[in-house]
């Protein structure tokens, strides 16, 4: 571990707002972009987070949303494509004080990144991962990615793709991630709140972020974010509280053995006490992963929020009790046992 | 046309469009592109996109131009210095300004020049009232609002309407420079069939601009430029990225094989993937992997079983793809990877052109890794290089390393297109024959036979060990390790034979020899034929074999007293030869994401020569 | 490019056909015998499938060794990037039985990515994962499916590592045939390979295989004798869930949690025991299965978790490339060359 890490308490708590977070960097996306909410709503959180600025490294790869960093003022990393989860991992396990956090796309986590991304996820890196999913490639002018929907017509699928897309909250479960959540670019407020739940956990802490893409796919989460329509096709999830959604708060979820339901609470169909009381704290991934699988489902809403936060150990801290306690038992490591040791022997 | 107005003949033209990436500029460079072609003009064309998708409106970041030389003769460039600018907006005439020729003409939207459009360009003062474009031929042209009385009842919003504004101002050179606009006329309608409004709208504009051309009194003059005196024949205007993939269906077609494409979206090689995949009734398959390695060995995998397997994409995918193209050349198949290069390190300049790959082609691999390596010159010659790619593949057993650039890749120029008959074919056979069958056997070119999967009798395993020659077999046998190697390397060294020798052109008895190598052909074409007309006297090689080089390579160079070697790079051609001829080699290179201007290279000789003698 | 395919007629070939002539290199005792012998074996079986359309592709590592034992044709190439490789294959050529053969290290970790790409493709590969939870080939190192903990030269203080559970993994990434089985259970084995031939798609089949250098035991509890029946779960299509030498346990549902708990007179009534469901569409079931072996208190599940029907990647691009050709029609070069805004130069 490196000497100058920063130590806690070294000085006062300053209380930071939004703009100490904001750098001098013209912000380059789209007018329009979702990128531009997202980025928002970090620098509106990160003043409430705990942190000190300088303690605070971004890391993103390449694609629209990794321009991320430039944005930040704080520390950051603009690194190749896909690579930023093991950038991160490396910058978080030399340093564990620091609070790292990656900003990253459709393709860069989850086509050309995928193995950095589950592997992050299984060792549980203490790293915030912020996927802005938009179902396409934006930077490379609109290719399909592996989130867009099977039959998508782009660029480089003409007549279709017939590819079936990834699931990123069901593949992160199936890669042991401790932390899973969902977030909409449009609305601040929950983003916020799901940053916050983010920072606070210790170990990997997966976000996945429905964002806009206005030039290339525009609208596709309009069901989900226009007034109209929003309430009956998301449900936000609390912890320890029954799944209700609709405009008039009419409908909720029913779990019948492994099977999610949608049922009516005004007709009489089923009551509040009948549904399904989400539990975040579920040690078993098994409802989360139920969760994960509504989006496969046109009859269930689209759920927000934390669909799982369990606590393991982190790989970082693992690593560092690790030379910590060899330390213990077997001493500083003394350069000059290193050197003189095996069978020596003296040439006078 | 109205009495009054002079017209006057030039001989050739290079003109700029320039605006926000939201105003439509390739757009407008390609349509006044395509009716250039149709009137018979010789052309070449340079895009320059931003690496942003849309900047913010009215920033210098955010302009996007398009660059088009045309002539009554043959050219080779997109033009150095553009004699007229279109500058829709304060931010795109102050990128573009400095590249302008003494005396241009610049066309400006005046009403752009706000002070909140000046703000966003960076301009402290108003460049049209504070002197600084002096010597320029400025032309103000209420251009947006002239846009919107002539579409107030076209019943589209003041946002559409807006965007109508490039097919103005491309109505209003069409008339400048005398050419005719039913091309666009027809190609609006066959665009917009599905909006009429749009239609409608945009024809009206392309009208609007032309007859405003006409009656205004702000053009005193207008042009000609005669069609070129090109060779018989019928003509498309193509670019390389479009040229190369046609050129790898033609060589599916004349080879018999299916194409199978393994690629990953990058700058600037996408376009490629996207052509490709609407081919599909050739039976061509477009893979879009997860990432550059699968792109490339699932193309492996394809050329394996018997398919003409191409990769493709740029740099930072090559330096992925390094492990998989050991595979190939340990594994001896056929398969050609496509680095349509761009500025690096690293990500670097993804939407810039550069030749800094060169190194990386020939030897960027572990071990003895030899692989051919070939590279096009000319948007159009990406067509014919992809022809050979395919046959020295194919013919050879080995993995092919095609270097493009994003000039070329981008730029276009008119084609000559080939009747598919007169198309050479390419043999291909694949091993059918049980008796006597090894999978490392060789024939006369060294090469292994293709035995694919499917064919009873010939199963066989092959891998990235070392083997056996003839038999295949896994050998860690120190001699056979050697003889392998250099057996690989014997086989692409012998393809030196059956490659064009080095051709030089210009003066071939002049002391000074100019050498360049893929992209940059046009520009040093260009720029040693001004020199010779100019009175100096220097002779022109270009390489398009990179790995073996021409045969003759040698001789031509120890020939020349002084030879210039102009890259894109910090001179990587340069220490290739000089390492391998032991010849000294004044490297002549420029690596700021653009394209030589011919001047530049120009002025090179000049100096060489010290001063023409005419 | 099936024209290239000579008909031959039908002879029955034995195990024997599908052995080649080198020997085989893998250290006395290793898992791996039993995994080639045991393909061997069962390929004879294999219905329609033609010894030449077979193709055998690996990466790096012991078990990657696999093609050059088997005679058919075969590619050993690099690390991790075999199922990448075997999508090429199978795209350009439909009509050929493309089978992976990989280590934990190849598969899942230097190609994680691959693999779960070809599953939510569903590219119909054969993925057969020898998983001996250590690295053999390089001497002796942690994998990304050694438990934590677990002290090998590069972790000589025990690694601080959490393991990938590979089942778990390729349902989180939608695979439609998800079976696991045991090197030193031949029957099961071959009975899970066949399994895995006749399924349209790809099938991802986990293997727990002994290496005896650097691993040796790891698996003792599932296959030896005395401990496996209290151990193993054997899973079989609608049948309920039960395990133990004289089948009085099973697998309640607790909630949406699995319970492994006694059946009989006054404990649990064999109606509430799990029926196991291979083609429930969801893959809930198959997810608690997986997750079940990372629980001390349960038995490890082996047979097929789950297998639905789902089109496959290679069979939709073939669809496409015929509903475009009719469309289109066939490629004409002419077309191509001479098309959009060309003129003529006279």
């Amino acid at each position: 571990m490196i000497d100058n890490q920063p130590k806690e308490n070294s000085q006062e708590k300053i209380k930071y707002t939004a703009k100490d977070f904001t750098s001098s960097q013209d912000v380059r996306w789209c007018p329009g972009c979702g990128d531009y909410s997202i980025l928002a709503q970090v620098q509106r959180t990160s003043p409430d987070l705990g942190f000190k600025k300088e303690n605070v490294v971004w890391v993103s790869g390449i694609g629209c949303s990794s321009r991320f960093p430039y944005y930040m003022d704080t520390y950051g990393i603009h690194g190749i494509h896909g690579r930023a989860p093991a950038i991160a991992t490396g910058v978080k396990v030399n340093n564990p004080n620091l609070d790292v956090w990656v900003a990253t796309g459709d393709g860069d986590l989850l086509s050309i990144g995928g193995n950095h991304f589950i592997h992050a996820c299984r060792r549980n890196v203490d790293i915030k991962i912020l996927l802005f999913n938009n179902k396409i490639y934006g930077l490379t002018k609109g290719q399909y990615s592996p989130t867009s929907e099977k039959g998508k017509k782009t660029k480089s699928t003409p007549f279709g793709s017939v590819d079936f897309p990834f699931n990123p909250l069901s593949l992160a479960l199936g890669a042991e991630a401790t932390f899973v959540a969902r977030s909409l670019d449009r609305d601040p407020k929950h983003l916020q709140a799901i940053i916050k739940r983010a920072s606070e956990h210790a170990g990997t802490a997966f976000i996945e972020i429905y964002q806009n893409c206005n030039i290339f796919n525009d609208g596709a989460f309009e069901l989900y974010t226009e007034k109209d329509t929003k309430p009956d096709n998301v449900v936000f999830l609390e912890h320890g509280k029954p799944m209700i959604f609709g405009k008039n708060q009419d409908k909720g979820i029913k779990l019948e053995g492994l099977n999610p339901k949608v049922v009516d609470l005004a007709n009489g169909e089923a009551s509040v006490n009948d549904l399904w009381i989400h539990d975040e704290f579920d040690e078993s991934p098994a409802r989360a992963f139920i969760l994960a699988q509504f989006t496969e489902n046109e009859n269930m809403p689209l759920p927000v929020g934390v669909f799982r936060q369990i606590k393991r150990s982190t790989y970082d801290k693992d690593f560092h009790e690790q030379i910590e306690r060899i330390k213990k038992v077997k001493g500083e490591g003394d350069l000059k046992k290193l050197l003189f040791a095996g069978n020596m022997w003296t040439v006078n | 046309m109205k009495v009054g107005k002079e017209v006057l003949e030039l001989s050739d033209v290079t003109v700029r469009f320039a605006g926000d990436s939201g105003d439509g500029m390739q757009l407008t460079g390609t349509q006044f592109t395509n009716t250039t072609a149709l009137v018979g003009n010789d052309l070449s064309t340079l895009p320059d996109y931003p690496a942003e998708i849309r900047a913010p409106v009215g920033t210098t970041y955010g302009v996007s131009g398009f660059q088009l030389h045309f002539s009554s003769s043959d050219i080779q460039t997109p033009g150095d210095s553009p004699d007229i600018l279109v500058a829709m907006n304060p931010a795109a005439l102050k990128v573009n300004v400095k590249d302008l020729k003494h005396n241009a003409a610049i066309i400006i939207n005046i009403n752009s020049f706000d002070a909140r459009n000046l703000k966003l360009a960076g301009y402290d003062t108003n460049p049209l009232e504070d002197g600084s474009l002096e010597g320029y031929n400025v032309v103000q042209v209420p251009l947006s609002q002239q846009t919107s009385k002539a579409l107030e009842d076209s019943g589209l919003s003041a946002k559409e309407i807006s965007r109508c504004k490039n097919f103005f101002a491309l109505g209003m050179m069409y008339w400048l420079y005398s050419r005719p606009i039913e091309p666009t006329l027809k190609w609006i309608k066959d665009k917009f069939k599905d909006t009429p409004l749009l239609a409608a709208a945009n024809e009206k504009a392309l009208l609007a601009g032309y007859y405003f051309g006409e009656n205004t009194e702000l053009f005193t003059t207008r042009y000609q430029v005669e069609p070129a005196k090109l060779p018989k024949g019928i003509y498309r205007n193509i670019s390389g990225n479009e040229a190369l993939a046609i050129g790898f269906v033609t060589a599916s077609v004349k080879s018999g094989l299916p194409l199978f494409l393994g690629s990953y979206p990058i700058t600037p090689a996408s376009d490629i993937l996207h052509e490709l995949s609407k081919h599909k009734n050739f039976g061509v398959r477009t893979f879009q992997a997860e990432d550059e390695i699968a792109a490339i060995t699932s193309a492996i995998g394809a050329a394996f079983s018997g398919a003409l397997a191409i990769t493709t994409t740029s740099g930072p995918g090559v330096a992925l793809k390094t492990e998989a193209i050991g595979l190939a050349v340990m594994t001896e198949l056929p398969l050609i990877i496509i680095d349509v290069q761009r500025g690096g390190p690293s990500t670097g300049l993804p939407t810039k052109t550069e030749q800094s790959d060169l190194q990386q082609a020939i030897n960027g691999r572990n071990g003895e890794a030899p692989v051919v390596v070939i590279a096009a010159c000319t948007p159009a010659d990406c067509f014919n290089m992809a022809l050979e790619a395919a046959r020295l593949a194919t013919k050879y057993m080995v993995p092919v390393l095609y270097l493009s650039d994003g000039y070329i890749a981008n730029g276009s120029e008119p084609w000559k297109i080939p009747e598919p008959d007169s198309i050479p074919g390419i043999e291909v056979k694949f091993r059918t024959e049980k008796e006597g069958f090894a999978p490392y056997m060789r024939d006369e070119n060294l090469a292994r036979p293709w035995a694919i999967p499917g064919t009873a009798g010939l199963e066989h395993r092959i891998g990235g060990l070392e083997k056996s020659n003839v038999s295949g077999n896994v050998s860690y046998d120190p001699e056979n390790h050697e003889f392998m190697v250099r057996l690989r390397a014997q086989k692409v060294k012998n393809i030196e034979n059956d490659i064009p020798e080095l051709e030089v052109t210009g003066d071939i008895d002049a002391d000074v020899l100019v050498i360049g190598w893929g992209g940059t052909y046009g520009s040093i074409t260009e720029a040693v034929s001004r020199a010779r007309r100019n009175g100096g006297r220097v002779a022109q090689a270009h390489f398009k074999y990179l790995n073996p080089f021409p045969k003759n390579t040698g001789e031509v160079l120890n020939k020349y007293k002084h030879i210039i070697c102009a890259e894109l790079n910090m001179g990587q051609l340069a220490k290739f030869l000089k390492s391998e001829y032991l010849v000294d080699i004044d490297s002549f290179t420029k690596i700021q994401g653009l394209p030589f201007k011919s001047s530049e290279i120009e002025k090179k000789i000049e100096t060489v020569i010290g001063g023409y003698s005419k | 490019m099936a024209d290239q395919i000579i008909e031959t007629k039908e002879i029955k070939l034995t195990a024997k056909d599908f052995a080649t002539d080198q020997d085989v290199r893998w250290c006395p005792g290793c898992g791996d015998y039993s995994i080639l012998a045991q393909v061997q074996r069962s390929f004879p079986d294999l219905v329609g499938i033609k010894k030449e359309n077979i193709v055998w592709i690996s990466g790096i590592g012991c078990s990657s060794r696999f093609p050059y034992y088997m005679n058919t044709y075969g590619f050993h190439s690099i690390h991790g990037r075999a199922p990448a490789i075997a999508t090429g294959v199978k795209v350009s050529r439909p009509e050929l039985s493309v089978w992976v053969a990989a280590g934990d290290g190849d598969l899942l970790s230097i190609g994680g990515n691959h693999f779960i790409h070809a599953c939510r493709k569903n590219v119909d590969l054969k993925v057969l994962l020898f998983n001996n939870r250590i690295y053999g080939l390089t001497k002796g190192q942690y994998s990304p499916t050694s438990e934590k903990g677990k002290i090998t030269k590069t972790s000589p203080y025990g690694s601080v590592d959490y393991p990938f559970n590979p089942a778990a993994l390729a349902l989180g990434s939608n695979a439609t045939f998800v079976a696991r089985s045991l090197d030193r259970d031949t029957k099961h084995l071959q009975e899970m390979i066949r399994r895995a031939a006749a399924h349209k798609g790809l099938a991802f089949l986990e293997i727990f295989q002994n290496c005896s250098i650097f691993n040796d035991g790891a698996f003792d509890i599932l296959t030896d004798k005395k401990t496996k029946d209290d151990n193993v779960l054997v899973l079989e299509h609608g049948k309920p869930m039960l395990f133990g030498a004289n089948k009085d346990k099973g697998i309640i549902m607790d909630g949406a949690k699995p319970k492994a708990v006694e059946i009989g007179e006054g404990k649990h009534r064999i109606e509430d025991v799990l029926v196991h469901d291979e083609f429930d569409e969801s893959p809930l079931l198959a997810t608690l299965l997986a997750h079940m072996t990372d629980d001390p208190s349960m038995p490890t599940p082996i047979g097929v978790f789950r297998q639905v029907t789902k089109s496959t990647y290679d069979g939709d691009v073939e669809e496409q490339i015929t509903s475009v050709t009719s469309k289109k029609g066939e490629g004409d070069l002419e077309k191509v060359l001479f098309t959009g805004s060309t003129w003529e130069v006279n």
